[in-house]
């Protein structure tokens, strides 16, 4: 039961024969060797192996690959390379929003898809944004710091 | 963990998913979204043979006004209703009740066919459904078919589709210029199922309440008319306050028998949909939170 595949991950073109039941985030690792989305719950609850598909964010953990076809998918790998989020990264680390670092992609890409559309979001609106991904590190004020702080040095340059 | 395996088949019509459907009677499942499904599987709880595939259909995604009706094709995305003017104007409940549906990546790809489908009765769109008087369309070989909300959720993840039928669009009166709705949930977290929840609409005749819907979720094995509980509000007088709202929570103990679960004890659940019931009343009140209809032009 291996169904052709074909999509975009971090605009390159690919196409692979795929079993129905691997999903998204499987076929980055494992067939790709994109390790940089991570599997935390498998269902749907962490927010881990968040990432972009045609623009949106998804969990990858509840999206089959073949559900991906002729998809735009990037991933953690694409959006660091890029420097998309390089100003991101280093708030993050400026403010130490990263402990373990097993949340810290998914956080990212979350956090990315909300300054994106809502640059001047205030704390409460970074924390509803922010509520489907799970830090068991607890980090999650400096990871609303370094957002905060990343959305207004956006506003104040754009300004 | 992983789902075990199955076929998977892509389908480009209704038509096309309901022979499917039979030809695998019993053994496939519909896959939309799959934000109900996909955990479903990955945790085992189901294992279909064959996934049915309707994602595909691009006139399932759509949200439209015909007749003084809204109808919302099923594969339209919980994203799509929050950001749609027509939801906001119309039916200001689903958008307000779609905040509290778990979190934005899911809302991406969720849907309102797959949620109602789903019919679990802890989330918030079947009791909108119940309190906004929707009619739930059915698509299967005959044709289609039409089921009023109330008669649709039949039990724990069941409904009155048919084996072969397929949940193809709501439709929803619109709004009228009379009428206010309201709705609030209890959660531990932002984005967690509800332990109780309530979503309502009511009319009113100057400040009076009349003809309240009063949709409970989370609290039984599906959502939940207040029946006793909407008379005694109609019955109440204004102002609303808690000593006009005390017989209304007293008649909800008849409406409602809460199960107990890990989450809260019956008692607890039915304290908290009296405490709801309170704060939905307030909230249709004025001030309105909830954006009132401009009456639709007669053209």
């Amino acid at each position: 039961m291996s169904h052709a595949l074909s999509l975009a991950v971090n605009g390159e073109r690919i196409t692979a024969q795929v079993s129905p039941r691997l999903h998204l985030a499987d076929f980055l690792r494992e067939t790709l060797g994109l390790t940089g989305t991570h599997l935390g719950c498998e269902h749907g609850v962490c927010g881990a192996c968040t990432l972009r598909v045609n623009g949106e964010i998804v969990r990858s953990c509840l999206m089959l690959a073949i559900q991906a076809q002729d998809a735009n998918v990037e991933t953690i790998e694409g959006l660091s390379d890029s420097g998309e989020i390089a100003d991101l990264q280093q708030a993050f680390e400026a403010r130490n929003a990263l402990q373990c670092g097993y949340c810290t992609p998914g956080m990212l890409i979350t956090a990315q898809d909300l300054l994106l559309h809502h640059p001047s979001a205030d704390r409460a609106a970074i924390r509803a944004h922010l509520s489907g991904n799970y830090c068991r590190c607890t980090g999650y004020h400096a990871i609303v710091d370094a957002i905060e702080a990343t959305g207004r040095a956006r506003m104040k340059k754009g300004a | 963990m992983k789902a075990a395996a199955f076929d998977f088949v892509r389908v480009k019509s209704l038509t096309e998913a309901c022979d499917r459907l039979v030809d695998h009677a019993g053994a496939a499942r519909l896959v939309a979204g799959g934000q109900s499904l996909l955990p479903a599987m990955n945790l085992r709880l189901i294992s279909p043979e064959i996934l049915i595939d309707i994602g595909g259909i691009a006139e399932l995604r759509s949200i439209s006004v015909e007749d003084h009706v809204l109808r919302i094709g099923c594969m339209t995305r919980h994203a799509d209703l929050l950001c749609s003017p027509d939801i906001a104007l119309h039916a200001p409940l689903l958008a307000e009740a779609i905040k509290e549906v778990a979190h934005p990546a899911i809302r991406n790809r969720g849907t309102i066919g797959g949620n109602l489908a789903h019919a679990d009765p802890a989330s918030e769109l079947p009791a909108c459904m119940l309190a906004l008087e929707a009619t739930i369309v059915a698509f299967g070989k005959q044709g289609e078919r039409r089921i009023a909300a109330e008669d649709f959720f039949t039990g724990w993840y069941e409904t009155a589709l048919a084996e072969g039928e397929i949940l193809s669009a709501v439709e929803i009166p619109l709004l009228a210029a009379d009428q206010s709705c309201g709705f609030a949930e209890f959660a531990r977290r932002s984005g967690d199922y509800a332990i109780a929840g309530l979503a309502a609409r009511v009319s009113y005749e100057g400040n009076k309440i009349r003809a309240p819907r009063l949709a409970f979720f989370a609290v039984g094995d599906r959502p939940i008319l207040a029946a006793h509980a909407a008379a005694a509000l109609e019955a109440a007088s204004p102002p609303y306050d808690e000593a006009a709202l005390a017989s209304v929570r007293a008649a909800l103990a008849e409406d409602l028998s809460p199960q107990d679960d890990l989450q809260a004890a019956a008692g607890t659940r039915l304290y908290l949909a009296g405490i709801l019931l309170g704060r939905v009343v307030a909230q249709m009140g004025d001030p309105r939170p909830l954006p009132r209809p401009v009456r639709a032009s007669t053209s």
